[in-house]
């Protein structure tokens, strides 16, 4: 197999064969050609493999779910209109009502509210456990479970997910593990040789790379027997028995390892319809062919600056895995060896005043509400994402009055460095 | 559909729809650490065109149950049952790889006979064979990368979006994961390697018969089809694919197929 630098740049494309263009050419185009009625019908039928309609699957995007199967070591993709609507597809294609969800605590607030209100006022419902509770994720099983699900860096502690450990438990009881890996790319880690089953990005963030593109992957490892656990437990029957909605196919029997990406596609793309457009999985590819240069970069500054601000006396406590202080070093060293990843918060010694000071003082750290830039961005939640929150509130979030979100950028280190000294002391007078 | 073969349950995908004995049957036969799944489209497209079709899983593989068996001449007698069976009397043959010999020693029932991505002798080398015996993952690795030829090949199998060389080797490793007290993978390259019987199995072919072959497949390389042409005086396609012609090129695949069945 090629190595990742190399899939990076090449894998699912190939020179257009009617120009003969090297780069990816975008196909905005919402429907194809049919050549006669009989294969517009082995296309809807799937006799034949092909492009009908874009939201179904499109040339472009084709490229940019390919190369992602191929840089998660999967076997194949589905390109979403965002990473919300990933782990949407991912639950809908596994459940429907009567539903039920493992999830760690350590979530993305959009991900915690999709689990906890949105999808229970559908009847799925969630149990939320501490990441690294093994006994408690085991616990919380029932019988209606049919995910298990967490983020390969947890928010908002970058709690390291210990994927060989919640994947053994989860398919001891016949159940699949989804991994949201937005914070470390596949250049990081790939969960799906650590044991995941499905993984899926916010590609907004570190695969687009340019904050120019809101989109998301969901890639399927093909490694869960869904007949298997079927079998024994009943579960998974949306992709082990027949489907009136599509010829009455049990996807599972149609492709022995491709049944979840099957239904995902002909159901959830179909009928939800959060599809990504084409210009979007263009710019991904833009994105993906630099994605090991720039990850390398992200990690190496990230951790210049994380030992930078753990040496200042204004910092209390800096909550980077790469740091020995943090509680999931060591996981971090065996699962993350590449890198931490390149965001991560610190906890100001002052008040709300005093980080929205710092925040204020900053030249080159925009201050917006994104991570995975290629330019350095900075949040205070207390005064932004979490302003209706009380301190105590705050707190039991994982979040103090000074608690200042970082996402680290590809330029000079020793700028991004002296940028935050300056703001540093001012912060201290403020 | 399952039927009864043996005494042991026999699996074969019928192409989304339900199998007619009445209706020119085609069996597709896969290859080694495969199942059916390999022949999806072709499978459904057959079934939707006036075929009734069996896409066999073999003894041991997916989902028929059995222990595999010994030899290809051994699987081609199983195949004859399995038509029995399902009450064909003849059918139009299709293997690819290991399958396409298992379709030339049941060839004496065959309406016509397609040998895909195939070679004779179906030699494996030592190293390869050790590996599969030693360290199976490792050469499941090696074979995927032996089996395909591109970056990516479009329009993609089973359809876009799927990245060709991850589902191989996810097939190959639930195949074998399904017999965990057998080494599946080095008993069926072993079945390959052994394979001396096709000349006298050419002799009772009495049906047209094509080779499909990839013009840069690695594994059986369509150079060592010299003897079998001798042979088998058959037609000749070959298709700018690897090994894996069935996915890497779907659409050269079923325009081949339509021709080999006439």
């Amino acid at each position: 197999m090629p190595g990742f630098d190399t899939l990076a740049l090449h894998a699912g494309a190939v020179p257009d064969p009617g120009t003969g263009a090297r780069a990816t050419p975008l196909h905005l185009s919402t429907s194809f050609v049919f050549e006669n009625s009989e294969h517009a019908a082995s296309l809807f039928n799937m006799e034949r493999s092909g492009h009908v309609y874009s939201r179904l699957s499109n040339p472009t995007t084709a490229v940019f779910e390919e190369r992602m199967a191929a840089l998660e070591g999967g076997i194949g993709a589905i390109a979403t209109a965002s990473g919300q609507a990933a782990l949407h597809l991912a639950v809908c294609t596994l459940m429907g009502a009567g539903g039920h969800v493992v999830a760690s605590t350590a979530l993305y607030g959009g991900s915690h509210n999709l689990l906890h209100y949105t999808l229970r006022r559908f009847g799925i419902a969630t149990t939320f456990v501490d990441p690294r509770d093994l006994d408690a994720w085991r616990s919380a099983i029932q019988p209606e479970t049919r995910l298990l699900f967490g983020e390969s860096l947890g928010n908002p502690g970058l709690d390291v997910l210990d994927i060989p450990a919640v994947s053994a438990l989860a398919h001891e009881a016949g159940l699949p593990l989804l991994v949201d890996a937005t914070f470390t790319t596949p250049y990081l880690q790939r969960p799906a040789e650590l044991g995941a089953d499905l993984v899926y990005h916010s590609a907004t963030k570190f695969l687009c790379g340019h904050g120019t593109v809101v989109g998301g992957v969901l890639v399927d490892a093909g490694s869960f027997d869904w007949d298997a656990a079927h079998a024994k437990s009943g579960r998974f029957e949306t992709l082990c028995e027949p489907y009136d909605g599509f010829h009455g196919m049990v996807f599972s029997e149609e492709s022995t390892v491709g049944a979840f990406l099957l239904r995902a596609r002909r159901e959830g793309l179909r009928d939800f319809g959060a599809c990504m457009s084409p210009h979007t999985a263009w710019l991904m590819l833009q994105g993906l062919e630099t994605l090991p240069l720039r990850m390398a970069r992200h990690v190496a500054n990230a951790q210049a600056v994380a030992e930078f601000l753990a040496t200042q006396p204004l910092v209390d406590k800096v909550g980077y895995p790469g740091l020995p202080s943090h509680p999931d070093h060591a996981l971090a060293q065996r699962l993350l060896p590449r890198g931490a990843g390149a965001v991560f918060s610190f906890d100001l010694n002052g008040s709300r005043d005093q980080g929205r000071a710092f925040i204020e003082s900053l030249k080159l750290f925009s201050h917006l509400a994104n991570v995975g830039d290629a330019k350095s961005l900075v949040i205070h939640p207390a005064s932004t994402t979490h302003f209706r929150m009380d301190d105590a509130a705050l707190r039991s979030a994982g979040i103090g009055p000074g608690t200042i979100r970082l996402s680290i950028g590809l330029e000079d280190p020793a700028d991004l460095i002296d940028d935050l000294k300056r703001a540093l002391k001012t912060a201290g007078k403020a | 559909m399952k039927l009864r073969v043996d005494g042991q349950e026999a699996y074969a995908y019928t192409g989304g729809k339900a199998f007619d004995a009445t209706l020119p049957c085609v069996v597709f036969i896969h290859g080694a650490l495969n199942d059916h799944s390999v022949w999806t489209l072709l499978a459904r497209w057959c079934a939707h065109h006036g075929h009734g079709v069996l896409a066999v899983d073999l003894p041991g593989h997916g989902r028929s149950a059995g222990a595999p068996l010994r030899s290809i001449e051994a699987l081609g007698q199983w195949l004859h049952r399995l038509l029995d069976a399902a009450g064909v009397g003849k059918a139009a043959l299709v293997g690819h790889s290991m399958g396409s010999l298992i379709a030339l020693e049941a060839a004496q029932r065959a309406t016509a006979l397609v040998m895909v991505g195939t070679a004779y002798p179906m030699k494996v080398s030592d190293a390869l064979l050790a590996t599969a015996r030693e360290r199976p993952d490792e050469a499941i690795q090696r074979v995927t990368a032996f089996s395909h030829s591109l970056a990516s090949a479009k329009p993609g199998f089973p359809g876009p979006g799927a990245w060709l060389r991850g589902g191989s080797t996810a097939l190959k490793r639930r195949i074998q994961a399904r017999q965990p007290a057998l080494n599946l993978f080095e008993h069926d390259f072993k079945l390959c390697d052994a394979y001396a019987n096709a000349e006298t199995a050419a002799g009772r072919v009495a049906c047209p018969v094509s080779l499909i072959l990839g013009a840069m497949d690695q594994m059986t390389s369509p150079k060592q089809t010299a003897t079998l042409e001798a042979w088998l005086q058959p037609r000749v396609h070959r298709l700018p694919a690897g090994h894996e012609i069935m996915a890497e090129a779907p659409e050269a695949m079923l325009a081949a197929l339509r021709q080999a069945l006439g």
